[in-house]
């Protein structure tokens, strides 16, 4: 699948203020997309808006494979997101959360394709562990495991290496560049190494 | 322009005919000329209501911010209507049944009526983003609505009553002189006139301040 | 999304939160000791003294819809506030969740009506004439309470000033539930055939119903 996203003219009013207006962009297929803008000035909820977690106050996003329009069940198995306002659940393991999002979605051959997202993480030796005894970096590990699952054409990533260390970072470039064979990646970002990866900008004011 | 110079006078009409035309009823004497504002209020809100939901089914299927605008002066008419009936209703009870409140069947289900549309007010004062406030308004009023019908029409009708039913539903007929039955339903499209005409004031008032709003953003 | 995959999505969410339950049985013991407690306070209160079947009846819903209010309520609330909600909704389809939720608000309650109600009886010495009549009463009303309420939940879970707020609109939208509810149960308590209550019984599963429903549908908008 070669999904491309196209945004028309997006909006978002939160009275008294306008956090960004008019913002028209398309993410191409195989490419690396970064929003980029100082702190307030709407990243996390532009992005928020493509992942469809908020609506947008004017404009529309679309989803297309080759010209035919995504419904919505299809565009929930063509994202993967990871940010800091995202959490998995505490009370489970690594593993009993990745297998419940496997469940939910309908993953086939959910067993090997776990197994090997907690290997690229480097979670395997904590998987039966309760996330909520995990540090930060290691959630935000997690995270990816589980925006991986179903490998989705569309990775959105809300400040990618906020939280991880070095190691970490690389894995994460790692997955951004594999992205980019078969899909696209959307990233809100100010870290200037990370910008320099983009293939395309979008900066917000 | 015209027409509302037209509704002023059919109200005022109405109004008159109220005391000149309506003979005192039978038992309640002056009291019974109160049906000629109690049931148009109460079909007001009610109509009111119904006109909030249309809308926010709309605004659902749309994403139409107009039609939540709408959806939220209905609401807020219907409830001041609903308020009137309550009060012209509480006054008819004290002079057919001796006191304002009995906790009738219909008094109750008119009184959870007024709270279902205070808890949409007070979901929509407690929502900062308005889209999000939009969205989860228009779901509680379509909830709201489906508790109307059982409300209004089931509850009274199966518990005993003392409200008295002005279309006798089994038998198909009014029971009213054809003189009052003339200024009530005279009465019914003043009122829904009324009710017109509050709605576009309302929505041109808050079409202007959402204006201004967003002049003020910029 | 095709009915199977829906069902077996809910199921899952439905296993998923009864585990996190089961670890931490916070939600359950909340409501545990808040209905004990109000049961208590009002039984020491009214002491000794034979109460007439109405008043015991309404004693008994506003008691559990006040459990209910405040554990059904976490059902959204809690993914929200612990930032599980986007990760859910992302994953799948919004009315898959929502029966999910369902179905663990409704084992939640019964659980706590098991409990609460035969307490309740001995503590109020109550013989209930018909005490199937009375178990159908609790459960369809449970039913209701977590149809309604979870509904409820996930429209105040997307609110940032929530305070008292699912009370407030989950108060009206159930009266009638609880009012039927409560003469059901009187009559149960007091006797009578179970003919006559058969209607009321119908309406609460009604009740529940038409809310499932038009829930299935409005949870894709929120």
């Amino acid at each position: 699948m070669a999904v491309r996203v196209v945004c028309h003219d997006l909006t978002k009013h939160f009275p008294p203020r306008t956090l960004f207006r008019g913002v028209s962009v398309t993410v191409e297929p195989h490419s690396l997309f970064a929003v980029t803008g100082r702190n307030g000035a709407g990243k996390t909820t532009l992005l928020k808006i493509i992942a469809g977690l908020v609506p947008s106050s004017c404009g529309s996003v679309h989803f297309s494979d080759g010209g035919r329009i995504l419904s919505l069940g299809e565009i929930r198995q063509t994202i993967g997101m990871v940010a800091p306002d995202l959490a998995l659940y505490d009370a489970l393991s690594g593993l009993e959360n990745l297998a419940f999002f496997a469940e939910v979605r309908g993953v086939a051959a959910a067993r090997e394709q776990i197994a090997e997202l907690l290997e690229l993480v480097g979670l395997t030796k904590r998987r039966h562990d309760p996330v909520a005894t995990y540090s930060s970096g290691m959630k935000q590990r997690l995270q990816y495991a589980h925006a991986l699952l179903h490998t989705p054409s569309i990775l959105i990533l809300d400040e990618p290496t906020s939280n991880l260390d070095s190691a970490g970072a690389q894995v994460v470039y790692g997955i951004m560049q594999r992205q980019r064979q078969h899909g696209s990646v959307v990233y809100a970002t100010n870290d200037a190494r990370e910008v320099a990866l983009a293939d395309a900008i979008l900066q917000l004011d | 322009m015209i027409w509302k110079y037209a509704m002023g006078l059919f109200m005022a009409a109405v109004i008159i005919a109220s005391f000149l035309l309506v003979p005192p009823t039978q038992g309640l004497g002056d009291m019974g000329r109160i049906i000629v504002y109690h049931v148009p209020t109460a079909w007001v809100a009610v109509l009111a209501y119904l006109m909030s939901m249309v809308h926010s089914v709309a605004f659902l299927r749309t994403g139409d911010m107009l039609r939540d605008r709408k959806a939220a002066i209905a609401a807020g008419l219907g409830t001041l209507f609903c308020v009137l009936a309550t009060v012209t209703g509480a006054i008819w009870a004290r002079g057919a049944w001796g006191m304002f409140w009995n906790w009738d069947p219909r008094q109750t289900s008119v009184f959870l009526l007024l709270m279902l549309y205070v808890a949409y007010f007070a979901l929509r004062a407690s929502v900062q983003d308005p889209d999000r406030r939009a969205k989860l308004a228009a779901v509680y009023a379509i909830l709201a609505f489906l508790t109307v019908p059982f409300l209004v029409f089931v509850v009274p009708r199966v518990y005993p009553t003392l409200h008295p039913n002005l279309i006798n539903v089994t038998e198909r007929r009014y029971e009213m002189d054809s003189i009052i039955r003339l200024v009530f339903l005279s009465s019914v499209v003043a009122f829904t006139g009324l009710y017109l005409w509050m709605f576009d004031l309302r929505l041109r008032a808050e079409n202007i301040l959402d204006q201004l709003e967003r002049e003020r953003g910029n | 999304m095709q009915f199977c995959s829906l069902i077996k999505a809910a199921w899952t969410v439905f296993r998923k939160d009864l585990r996190c339950e089961f670890r931490t049985p916070l939600n359950f013991s909340i409501l545990m000791i808040f209905a004990v407690t109000v049961l208590m306070v009002v039984s020491f209160a009214v002491g000794g003294i034979a109460l007439d079947p109405t008043l015991l009846a309404a004693l008994l819903w506003v008691m559990l819809f006040f459990t209910a209010m405040t554990g059904v309520a976490r059902a959204y609330v809690q993914e929200e506030e612990t930032g599980t909600a986007l990760v859910l909704r992302l994953a799948t389809d919004s009315a898959a969740i929502y029966i999910g939720k369902v179905l663990y608000s409704f084992v939640l309650l019964v659980g706590v009506a098991i409990v609460v109600v035969p307490l309740y009886l001995v503590l109020f010495s109550v013989a209930p004439a018909m005490p199937l009549a009375l178990a159908a009463t609790v459960v369809l009303g449970c039913l209701g309470i977590a149809v309604t309420g979870t509904t409820f939940s996930a429209i105040v879970a997307q609110v940032t000033a929530q305070g008292s707020l699912m009370t407030v609109l989950s108060f009206p939208v159930m009266l009638p539930l609880l009012w039927i509810a409560i003469s059901t149960t009187s009559t149960a308590f007091a006797g009578s055939n179970l003919v006559a209550l058969a209607p009321d019984l119908a309406f609460m599963f009604f009740y529940s119903g038409m809310t499932f429903v038009a829930s299935l549908v409005l949870v894709e908008y929120l």
